[in-house]
C-alpha cells in the first residue's frame, strides 16, 4: 500500500515557502518536504512516503522497541548457551 | 552617391562558412571538409593507431593465430544522461563490448564503433566522451580500428548514441557459455550489483536523491585472462547488465537446464545502493551492472577462482552466492536469511519505482 | 537522541516469535494483511512459510495501484493523450492495463508521460511548464493522501493554475466493512496497515473490531514487525478477544498525525468510489472539496465515456477481497503474468498476484 521508511533529519530549510528537510537514510540523502510534520528537529527520524515526512519516531517507543529486543535476544542468546551446554 | 563614396571592391566577397562551431551542425555530416575536420580533431586526435591511420575505407586485421578462433559481438548504447558518476557513454560503449567478448573466454583486440550525431550536441561534450572512449581503450588493451560518424537532424535522435562491435581471440578448445552451467558447480559474483542502476537513476536527476553511488562501468578482460590463465575449469562467464543479477541467472539456469540456488545474505550490495532500493522501492538484484561478472565453475575450484579474482582490480570483493542444483528446471530460487526461500523471475519490463 | 531499532530485520528475532506463534497455535485462522506493502515484505522475505500450516494470510486490497477503477485509468489516457498535457504518476501505475492500453502505450503514442516519486515533483513540472497543463494522478490509501492534499495547498498558496490531479484516491476503512459485510468472508483477523494508520492513528478500527467482533492489529513492515503483528493476533483470535492493538508503536498512535489529517479534510471530501474487480464502496474515497474544485482534471478536461471491458478470466476482485487465492485464478501464471497482466494485482509488484507470480511460487 504504502513505502514508508525511517531517515534521520540532517537539514531543515524552506523552498519557494514550502517547508523541507534533507533526510539521511543510511548515506543517501533525498529531499523531503515536512509540511505535515512541521514539529520534526534535526537528528529526528521521520517516516518518509512519496517524499513527505508523514510522522516522526517516536522516543519513548523506539526505546521500548530496543529493550524488548535486547530482552528478547539476551533471552535468546542464554537459550543458545544452554542449548550448547546440554 | 559619388564616385568616392562607392565601396571598393577587391574581389569575391562571399561569407565564408563558419567552421568552428561550439556543437555539431548538419554540415559535420556531409562528408565534406567539415566531416574531416571533425574527424581529424576530435577521433583521430585521440585515438591514433596504426590501423586507424591508413584512414582507408576498412582495415585490414591479422587474422586469428593458429590454435583460436575469432568471437565477434555487436552492441549499440544509448543512455541518458550521456555524464553520470563514475562513467560516460564513452567508457561504457567500449566496456559493454569489450566484456561481451571477454565473456565467451576471448582476449578482445579491435573494435569498431559508429557515433550517432544529434544536430545541436555540444563539440566539447563530444570530446569528452572521445578521450573517455579512448582511455577505455587503452585500459581495455582495444584498438578502435575503424569508425563512422553520421549526424540527424535536431529530435530525430538524442544527442549521441554508439554503436560498437569488438573482435577477440579465443582458444579453440575452451567451451564457454550460458548453457555449459552444471550440477555441483559453484555461482561466484565478482563484485557488489546494482550500482550502475543506480548511479544512472540519480543522474537522470528526477528522482531527488543522492547517494554519492558509482557506475561500475569497466572491462573485466583482464580478470578473465587471469582465470583463465590460472588453468580454471570455467563453464559460464556472464555479466549481469540490463535486468540485473537474476534476470541474467534465470537466463543461465534456462540455457543449462539446471536450478540455480542463491544465498540471499551473500550476495554483495552496497549500503548506499541497498538504502536507494529501499527508499524508491526497487529491487538491487534487478539493477543494472557494467563491471561485474557472474562465473560458474566447479565447486572446488570456487577458492582459487576466488583468489584469482580478488587479486584482480574490479574483483576484489568477488563472493561465491550460490550454487547449481542437479534438477532441470530453470529455475533460480533465493534461499533467504529468515531460511525460506523465493523463485527469482526475469525483470518483467521497465523497473519502476514503486511509491505506494 | 533515539536511535532506531536496527534489527527489526533479524532472522533470529523473528524466528523466535514465529515458534511462539506455533506454541499458541490450536486451531486453523484466516488472518488478511490489509496493506499489499505488507504482501510484498512476507512475500520478499517468506514470513508466511514460517507460520504453522493453521494459519492462512489472506492478501488484501490495500494496493492503490490494483484497486484503482478501471474508469479512472481510461480517464487517464485520454487525459495523457491531449495535447499541450504533462501527466505524471507514480511508477506502478504504467503498466495498469485499462480497456486496450496503458500509459506506457500512450507514451508511445506521443503523450508525455513523466514518472515522479513525490506529487510536490509534479507541481514543480507545472511550474517549470506554464505553457502546458500538468496532471497528477492521484492514487493511494490515507497515506498518500496528505502529501496531495498538501502539493494542492502549496498550488494554492503559490497560484499555480496549470496544475490539475486526476482524483482516485481510497479509504481502508469502508473496504474492511465492505470485506466483513461479505456473506463469503473468511477473514477473522486483520493486520491493520501501520503506513495509513501513521497518519489516520487507528480510533477508526476501534467500532469495527466490536462491530464485526474482529481483532485488529496495527502492524508495520520489517519481518520482525510482521511476526508480532500476527502473533498479536492469533493471541486474541485463541483467546476469543476482539480488540484494536498497536504493534507498531514506533510511528503509531491512536491519534495519529493530526496536521495531516487537517490538511486531508481541508482539501478533500468523503465521496462514493469505484473499486477494480470489487465494485462500488461507498463513502470510500476521496473527492476535491467545492472549494478546490478547480484543481480537478475532471472538470478541466473534455471526457467522453468509454465502455469499461475487464477481462472475462481475471478473478481480482475475489484475490482483493479475500475470497479467492491468486492460485485459484485459471489465468494466473498462464494467460497473465507480470509481462502480460490481465488484471491490476498482478501488475503493482504489491499486488497479490504479482507477489504470488514472484514469490510464492516456491519449488515446484
Amino acid at each position: 500500500m504504502c513505502l514508508g521508511i525511517p531517515g534521520k533529519v540532517a537539514k531543515i530549510y524552506e523552498q519557494d515557502g514550502t517547508p523541507m528537510a534533507s533526510v539521511d537514510f543510511g548515506g543517501v540523502e533525498q529531499a523531503v518536504c515536512i509540511a505535515t510534520t512541521p514539529e520534526v528537529a534535526l537528528g529526528q527520524y521521520v517516516l518518509v512516503h512519496a517524499g513527505f515526512a508523514l510522522n516522526v519516531l517516536s522516543d519513548t517507543e523506539a526505546e521500548e522497541t530496543l529493550k524488548i529486543l535486547r530482552d528478547l535476544q539476551e533471552f535468546n542468546a542464554r537459550l543458545t548457551e544452554e542449548d550448547q551446554i546440554q | 552617391m559619388t564616385q568616392s563614396e562607392l565601396p571598393i571592391i577587391d574581389g569575391p566577397n562571399c561569407p565564408l562558412p563558419i567552421t568552428n562551431r561550439g556543437q555539431i551542425v548538419l554540415g559535420h555530416g556531409s562528408g565534406g571538409q567539415m566531416t574531416h575536420d571533425l574527424v581529424r580533431d576530435v577521433f583521430q586526435l585521440r585515438l591514433a593507431n596504426a590501423i586507424l591511420d591508413t584512414a582507408n575505407d576498412a582495415a585490414i586485421v591479422t587474422s586469428a593465430p593458429p590454435g583460436k578462433r575469432l568471437v565477434v559481438s555487436t552492441d549499440a548504447h544509448i543512455v541518458s544522461p550521456l555524464f553520470f558518476a563514475g562513467g560516460d557513454i564513452g567508457r561504457l560503449a567500449v566496456c559493454g563490448t569489450v566484456n561481451d567478448v571477454a565473456m565467451l573466454g576471448a582476449d578482445p583486440r579491435f573494435l569498431t564503433a559508429t557515433f550517432i550525431l544529434e544536430e545541436g550536441f555540444a563539440i566539447h561534450e563530444l570530446e569528452r566522451i572521445v578521450d573517455s572512449f579512448a582511455q577505455a581503450c587503452r585500459e581495455a588493451g582495444v584498438e578502435l580500428i575503424a569508425a563512422d560518424t553520421k549526424v540527424t537532424e535536431k529530435g530525430k535522435s538524442d544527442k549521441l548514441f554508439i554503436s560498437t562491435t569488438g573482435f577477440g581471440w579465443a582458444d579453440s578448445k575452451l567451451q564457454i557459455g550460458g548453457e555449459q552451467a552444471k550440477p555441483g558447480d559453484a555461482v561466484i559474483i565478482s563484485g557488489p550489483v546494482g550500482n550502475h542502476g543506480i548511479a544512472v537513476a540519480e543522474a537522470r536527476g528526477n528522482l531527488g536523491f543522492s547517494s554519492q553511488v558509482c557506475s561500475d562501468t569497466a572491462p573485466l578482460n583482464h580478470m578473465v585472462k587471469v582465470l583463465l590463465d590460472a588453468g580454471l575449469d570455467v563453464h559460464v562467464l556472464r555479466d549481469p547488465t540490463r535486468g540485473g543479477l537474476a534476470t541474467t541467472l534465470v537466463e543461465i539456469a534456462r540455457q543449462s537446464q539446471v536450478n540455480i540456488e542463491l544465498d540471499e545474505e551473500t550476495i554483495p550490495v552496497d549500503q548506499p545502493v541497498r538504502k536507494t532500493c529501499e527508499l524508491l522501492g526497487l529491487d538491487p538484484l534487478y539493477l543494472a551492472n557494467e563491471g561485474k561478472m557472474i562465473l560458474i565453475l566447479p565447486a572446488d575450484q570456487a577458492e582459487e577462482a576466488l583468489r584469482s579474482m580478488h587479486s584482480t582490480r574490479y574483483g576484489e570483493e568477488a563472493k561465491v552466492i550460490g550454487q547449481v542444483l542437479g534438477s532441470s528446471r530453470g529455475q533460480v530460487w533465493l534461499k533467504t536469511p529468515f531460511g525460506t526461500t523465493r523463485v527469482l523471475e526475469m525483470l518483467a519490463g521497465e523497473m519502476l519505482p514503486r511509491i505506494c | 537522541m533515539t536511535e532506531m531499532p536496527t534489527n527489526l530485520r533479524g532472522a533470529p528475532l523473528t524466528k523466535a516469535i514465529m515458534a511462539e506463534i506455533r506454541r499458541i497455535t490450536t486451531q486453523p485462522w484466516n488472518i488478511m494483511e490489509i496493506c499489499g506493502g505488507q504482501t510484498h515484505a512476507i512475500m520478499q522475505y517468506g514470513l508466511d512459510q514460517l507460520l504453522p500450516a493453521e494459519i492462512t494470510l489472506i492478501h488484501g486490497p490495500g494496493c492503490p495501484v490494483c484497486v484503482t477503477s478501471l474508469q479512472a485509468i481510461e480517464q487517464g489516457l485520454q487525459i495523457a493523450s491531449q495535447p499541450d498535457v504533462i501527466f505524471t504518476t507514480f511508477g506502478d501505475m504504467l503498466r495498469v492495463p485499462g480497456n486496450q492500453a496503458d500509459l506506457f502505450t500512450a507514451r508511445s503514442q506521443g503523450a508525455d508521460v513523466r514518472v515522479v516519486y513525490s506529487p510536490l515533483d509534479s507541481l514543480k513540472i507545472a511550474h517549470t511548464n506554464p505553457d502546458k497543463q500538468v496532471v497528477f494522478f492521484a492514487i493511494g490509501f490515507e497515506t498518500t493522501a496528505p502529501t496531495i492534499a498538501s502539493t494542492i495547498l502549496s498550488a494554492k498558496k503559490a497560484g499555480i493554475t496549470n496544475f490539475s490531479i486526476l482524483p482516485a484516491n481510497v479509504l481502508v476503512p469502508p473496504a474492511m466493512h465492505a470485506i466483513l459485510s461479505n456473506p463469503a468472508n473468511r477473514v477473522q483477523g486483520f493486520l491493520a496497515a501501520g503506513h495509513v494508520c501513521a497518519v489516520m492513528g487507528y480510533h477508526e478500527y476501534l467500532p469495527i473490531a466490536e462491530q464485526y467482533q474482529i481483532p485488529i492489529v496495527v502492524t508495520g513492515f520489517e519481518p520482525v514487525d510482521l511476526a508480532t503483528g500476527i502473533l498479536m493476533t492469533i493471541q486474541q483470535l485463541e483467546a476469543g478477544q476482539h480488540q484494536v492493538a498497536n504493534a507498531y508503536p514506533r510511528f503509531v498512535t491512536k491519534e495519529g498525525n493530526q496536521v495531516a489529517q487537517k490538511m486531508i479534510s481541508e482539501v478533500f471530501e468523503p465521496v462514493d468510489r469505484q473499486w477494480r474487480g470489487i465494485g462500488a464502496i461507498p463513502l470510500s474515497g476521496l473527492g476535491l472539496r467545492p472549494e478546490y474544485a478547480s484543481f480537478n482534471a475532471l472538470t478541466r478536461f473534455e471526457l467522453t465515456q468509454t465502455p469499461l471491458n475487464e477481462s472475462p478470466l481475471c478473478i481480482a476482485g475475489k484475490v482483493l477481497s479475500g475470497v479467492a487465492k491468486p492460485f485459484d485464478c485459471l489465468a494466473f501464471a498462464g494467460e497473465c503474468t507480470p509481462a502480460h497482466p490481465l488484471g491490476a494485482p498482478m501488475v503493482s509488484s504489491e499486488g497479490a498476484c504479482a507477489a504470488y507470480y514472484r514469490y510464492h511460487r516456491t519449488r515446484e
